[in-house]
């Protein structure tokens, strides 16, 4: 693209904010009128982005007051749900969550680090890994399915504790590899549409595609409630389906190519403040 | 008042006092819709107003509208979908304790007039319509 | 199995007109959705919920399947007296969930 293409695009994607973005009556992202979580960062340096937006700012009114109220936002059933599922025994071992982690508050702060290195399994690891291993290895219980509604609730009960505050993954270090691997993934076209991650998210996003305002495709509201499926959606389901439409096979959720995706795209929002869980379309 | 398509053209000019009075939904909608609200009423007279409806102009995804109703003094409410297979979407009963409004989610299949229908302490009926867009496509689906 | 959540003010003035809001996990199958495989899955919804007070209805709402999953309700009544708000939900196949708040009147 020319660069005076480009410099209409973003002009044109200006107006798109100014229309879409605010012309509903919520100017700002504040929780059951109490809890202020910044929608916009400052890019890092070295950032391809010249500011991080929160998906919340590309929903319409309607769709963010869901977000706005913890009772009106329908995650929390599911986080009810996972609350009682920290206190249940399940398992060989007599163990609950809580068996080990008294409280779940002591998880505050790790969602903004997730994926990181498991020096101890010499792998990256998402939070749905921690769950798991736990799990299988701690209570001796079966392990959950990535996106079924028991991991999800859980994962959105445990990054919950971090909510407003900013996603800081490391991409340094052992997680270079990774790091690299995910970028490389992103901007890797794939599938009959011939489309990468970025063609939509960092070349056009505050546009419409037919009926969605595209977003920066931001993690930090992950895993979020989903109106189309009115579920609690994984970060993996979500590139599944991003995969899909793009009509391209999908890597298998959990595999080291999401998770290296997962991290590289969290990495593009550090900074942005935890949401989850958020409510989007 | 019978307000046809032609009716509402040949107002013109005057599309904005057109746009004032709720449009007149009883008269385009469905037979089916039809049929529900004179389930509701027993074929009482239906007039206009006297309710407010709140719906989203644009529904972001059809799945889940948000809607709400403040329909004053009425004892009885249903929510009709005029352009959903089967229009029905909720009856509302309220005892005099009760403030006789309420909020729900539904889903739209399409772009069309949600109607609802009160009958108020006195035994009378009125209605309100308001289309709702329902955009369909892209990757919210 | 189904968890309901309410939000029901925990005090009120004799006569106070308090907001209720009711939500419930279910996915409404509608009976026009189809399976992977091509079958229509069953209808299967929640088709009735009330809120009671004292024992005397305050509220009640007949769904069809148009309602969404994880059904929403927002309402309000005027509290009369000290009492328990009981929230009853009823599913196709004949399971009622209930709930109960009390709400004091100082």
């Amino acid at each position: 693209m020319n660069k005076l293409i480009k410099a209409f695009a973003y002009t044109a994607l200006g107006v798109a904010f100014a229309t879409t973005a605010y012309a509903g009556e919520n100017k700002a992202l504040v929780i059951n009128e109490e809890i202020t979580i910044p929608t916009h960062a400052a890019a890092y340096e070295g950032s391809p982005l010249d500011e991080l937006i929160s998906g919340w700012e590309f929903r319409k009114a309607e769709t963010q007051a869901l977000q706005m109220d913890d009772f009106d936002n329908p995650a929390f059933i599911f986080i009810d749900k996972a609350k009682d599922e920290f206190a249940k025994v399940d398992g060989s071992e007599g163990k609950s969550c809580a068996s080990c982690h008294e409280d779940v508050e002591s998880f505050k702060g790790l969602r903004t680090e997730l994926p990181r290195w498991n020096e101890a399994k010499g792998k990256m690891y998402a939070m749905e890994n921690y769950i798991n291993d736990c799990r299988t290895e701690r209570m001796g219980a079966d392990a959950w399915k990535w996106s079924k509604s028991k991991m999800t609730s859980m994962t959105a009960l445990i990054s919950l504790q971090s909510r407003g505050l900013p996603m800081a993954v490391k991409t340094d270090g052992p997680a270079a590899a990774a790091y690299e691997m995910g970028k490389a993934l992103y901007y890797k076209r794939v599938g009959q549409l011939d489309m990468a991650c970025s063609n939509c998210h960092e070349d056009n996003y505050g546009v419409m595609i037919r009926a969605d305002n595209l977003s920066q495709g931001q993690t930090n509201g992950f895993p979020t409630y989903r109106l189309k499926n009115s579920k609690i959606n994984s970060t993996h389901a979500r590139f599944k389906g991003c995969m899909k439409n793009i009509r391209a096979e999908p890597y298998g959720q959990g595999s080291d190519e999401f998770t290296a995706l997962e991290l590289y795209v969290a990495s593009r929002g550090n900074g942005l403040a935890v949401e989850s869980p958020a409510v989007r379309n | 008042m019978n307000l046809t398509r032609r009716n509402a053209l040949a107002l013109g000019g005057a599309a904005i006092v057109v746009s004032l009075v709720p449009v007149n939904a009883a008269f385009a909608a469905t037979d089916l819709t039809m049929a529900d609200i004179a389930a509701f009423t027993g074929g009482a007279d239906v007039t206009e107003g006297g309710i407010e409806l709140t719906t989203p102009e644009i529904a972001e995804n059809g799945n889940t509208v948000p809607i709400a109703f403040s329909a004053p003094g009425a004892k009885r409410v249903i929510i009709l979908a005029d352009g959903n297979p089967s229009p029905g979407v909720a009856t509302f009963s309220f005892s005099e304790m009760a403030i006789s409004e309420g909020s729900t989610r539904i889903r739209l299949a399409t772009t069309q007039d949600v109607i609802v229908v009160a009958e108020l302490a006195d035994g009378t009926y009125t209605q309100v319509a308001k289309s709702v867009k329902v955009t369909i496509g892209g990757c919210g689906g | 199995m189904a968890k309901p959540r309410v939000k029901v003010p925990k005090t009120a003035a004799a006569g106070e007109v308090v907001t209720i809001k009711s939500l419930i996990d279910h996915k409404m199958d509608s009976g026009q959705a189809k399976d992977k495989e091509g079958n229509l899955i069953p209808r299967k919804i929640i088709n009735a919920f009330s809120a009671t007070f004292n024992g005397v209805e305050v509220m009640s709402v007949k769904l069809e399947p148009a309602i969404s999953t994880n059904p929403y309700f927002k309402f309000s009544f005027k509290v009369p007296e000290t009492g328990d708000l009981v929230f009853k939900w009823v599913d196709d196949d004949g399971t009622v969930t209930e709930k109960t708040k009390t709400i004091t009147v100082e």
